[in-house]
């Protein structure tokens, strides 16, 4: 009996996955991870994947519809348009880093800080906060790189400037909660500086939605910067970004219509694989306990 | 009476918060180097000219009686003229301000007959394959700029198959919805891909509360049950959702405007960017901060009138 006991304690039983590795297995994630990585390759070495130079004209190969030499056909100055798809990796990978990094690391401190002190820097905070949703996002935005003038460097400081509002409300809302729970008190009790539970002990519990929050924002950065750039008034031709070179196809729409096409799919194939990614970065991150 | 308490409060809320945007559409032309005289007058302008500028704007006095005369010209209706359009800032907007409250307006009802059905279907197939099909087209949609969608259906709808004009405005109202059309059709795709994940958990959470088990219990039909109590209640949410999108809407009309070359606002406001043109940039960014405000008010307003609880709270 004892045996039989313990053949069917070893037996194996049906592996139960880890709820994280669960959400990282999911076809979503999936998917936007080999989106992510692929566009990460590209923005890296494009030199490697590129069949052509991206500034080269070519007036023996102009507006010629895609074929096997030219997969996304060329424009209208015989440039290939795969190439310059994949050298604009380069520059909307950095968009996407650099109109959300600056912005975010301001909120966290801001936001963590007006939440733990309070007081009337909160009180004015607040009202900043009010000020800032009361322009349309995009007004404001073009409104500061009409004064400091278009260009990628002040379309950074343009979405800095704005962006980081809605970073630190998002943090003050998180601390805030944060600041209630058991250890939040056990480290003011210990006499631990404002500084150190801060950042030591607040801001760590808060970053699964500022991840999260950083990821959708990347692909809404994205979509920003080339909206400036098809606008003119983000990166500047002859640069190859994905928005300048569908305005550059823009007049052309009838005739070559994939030098206006294609970039928009490198648009929206990138986007979709920062919001995959991210929604189930939340699920995984989410800590210890919680279902 | 409570209703009338509401509506003061709310309005005296709104001052605040115009000062501090007026403090920002100031110090934005104030961030320009050099003399904001210049800046906002004409190349062409003699120094007699900038002088009077400098006058009205108080740019010889401290930099808060230069706001003051900044809110006391902008309150008495003058905004300076528009070097562009050679007119006063404020006739310019006003002439402008139709169009685009017309593409909003016609926007908001496409989103609404977009993603209201939509999240409703999706909220009662919940996690099952039409449900995980739509969800996933939205997603799609969300990562799309504005700009594109409006390009392709510029491209294929308009230029290609001819069912809608390429651009402009129309004279007659039936003209308006023609050719204006594919714009809001454009910024409505946008706002439905916006609004749709939170419509449908909004629906979900609905279809599974009390009410609605206690109508079920009670015998009600199906669609007394979906139309009396899930619709009404989902239309708050809908109400709320799309009066917070109100700056992300209008973000779109901005760039569609420019796209299908709708005389409105937004165009106007890139038109002005590359000229250079600082009091009519001033003017609009206050315009669009007065019509979000307004929406925000009017979606308070709204919401507490399908909601009573809010009123009475």
């Amino acid at each position: 009996m004892t045996q039989l006991d313990t053949l069917q304690a070893t037996t194996p039983q049906k592996k139960k996955l880890h709820p994280r590795v669960k959400a990282l297995l999911r076809p979503g994630f999936l998917l936007g991870f080999f989106i992510l990585s692929s566009s990460i390759l590209l923005a890296v070495f494009p030199w490697a994947f590129a069949p052509y130079d991206p500034n080269a004209f070519d007036f023996n190969a102009i507006q010629k519809s895609p074929s096997w030499a030219h997969p996304f056909g060329t424009d209208n100055l015989g440039r290939d348009t795969l190439s310059r798809v994949i050298w604009a990796y380069q520059v909307d990978m950095q968009i996407a880093f650099f109109a959300t990094f600056f912005a975010m690391v301001i909120g966290v401190v801001v936001g963590s800080l007006v939440a733990y002190h309070g007081g009337i820097a909160d009180v004015l905070f607040g009202r900043l906060v009010d000020v800032t949703i009361t322009f349309p996002f995009l007004v404001l935005v073009i409104a500061v790189v009409a004064v400091l003038g278009p260009g990628l460097t002040n379309m950074y400081v343009a979405v800095t400037l704005v962006q980081w509002v809605y970073y630190a409300r998002l943090t003050r809302a998180e601390i805030m909660t944060q600041m209630t729970s058991d250890y939040a008190s056990a480290g003011r009790v210990m006499g631990y500086s404002s500084t150190r539970i801060i950042f030591r002990h607040l801001l760590p519990n808060a970053t699964t939605p500022l991840i999260t929050y950083w990821m959708t924002d990347m692909a809404l950065a994205i979509l920003l910067g080339s909206s400036l750039g098809y606008l003119g008034l983000g990166a500047q031709p002859p640069q190859a970004e994905w928005g300048v070179l569908i305005a550059e196809g823009r007049n052309f729409i009838t005739t070559a219509w994939w030098m206006s096409l294609m970039p928009g799919i490198a648009i929206v194939v990138t986007g979709l694989g920062f919001s995959l990614v991210g929604d189930s970065l939340a699920d995984v991150l989410r800590p210890r306990g919680a279902s | 009476m409570s209703s009338l308490s509401y509506l003061v409060s709310r309005l005296l809320q709104i001052i605040p918060t115009f000062l501090l945007v007026m403090v920002v559409i100031f110090l934005l032309v104030r961030m320009l180097p050099g003399d904001p005289a210049i800046a906002m007058a004409d190349a062409k302008a003699t120094e007699a000219q900038l002088e009077l500028i400098r006058q009205k704007l108080g740019l010889n006095e401290p930099l808060v009686m230069q706001f003051f005369y900044f809110v006391k010209n902008t309150l008495s209706g003058d905004m300076g003229t528009s070097i562009l359009l050679k007119a006063p800032v404020l006739d310019v907007i006003i002439e402008r301000i139709p169009v685009t409250a017309f593409l909003t307006l016609y926007a908001v009802c496409l989103s609404i007959l977009i993603a209201g059905p939509l999240a409703f279907v999706a909220a009662l197939n919940k996690n099952r394959g039409l449900d995980i099909a739509i969800r996933s087209g939205f997603q799609v949609g969300l990562s799309t700029p504005v700009f594109y969608i409006g390009l392709l259906l510029l491209t294929f709808l308009a230029a290609s198959l001819r069912l809608f004009p390429v651009g402009g405005y129309g004279t007659t109202f039936l003209q308006h919805l023609h050719h204006l059309m594919l714009p809001a059709l454009t910024v409505a795709l946008y706002t439905s891909a916006i609004i749709m994940r939170n419509l449908r958990s909004a629906v979900i959470e609905v279809l599974d509360a009390d009410y609605v088990q206690f109508a079920r219990s009670k015998g009600l039909s199906r669609s007394v049950i979906l139309g009396r109590h899930v619709l009404r209640n989902a239309l708050i949410s809908t109400v709320t959702l799309l009066g917070l999108s109100i700056g992300n809407l209008m973000s779109g009309t901005l760039v569609t405007e420019t796209v299908f070359a709708v005389p409105g606002l937004g165009r106007l406001m890139l038109e002005a960017i590359f000229a250079r043109d600082y009091p009519l940039i001033q003017g609009l960014t206050l315009t669009f901060a007065v019509m979000v405000s307004l929406v925000f008010l009017f979606t308070d307003m709204v919401q507490a009138w399908l909601d009573p609880r809010l009123r009475l709270s």
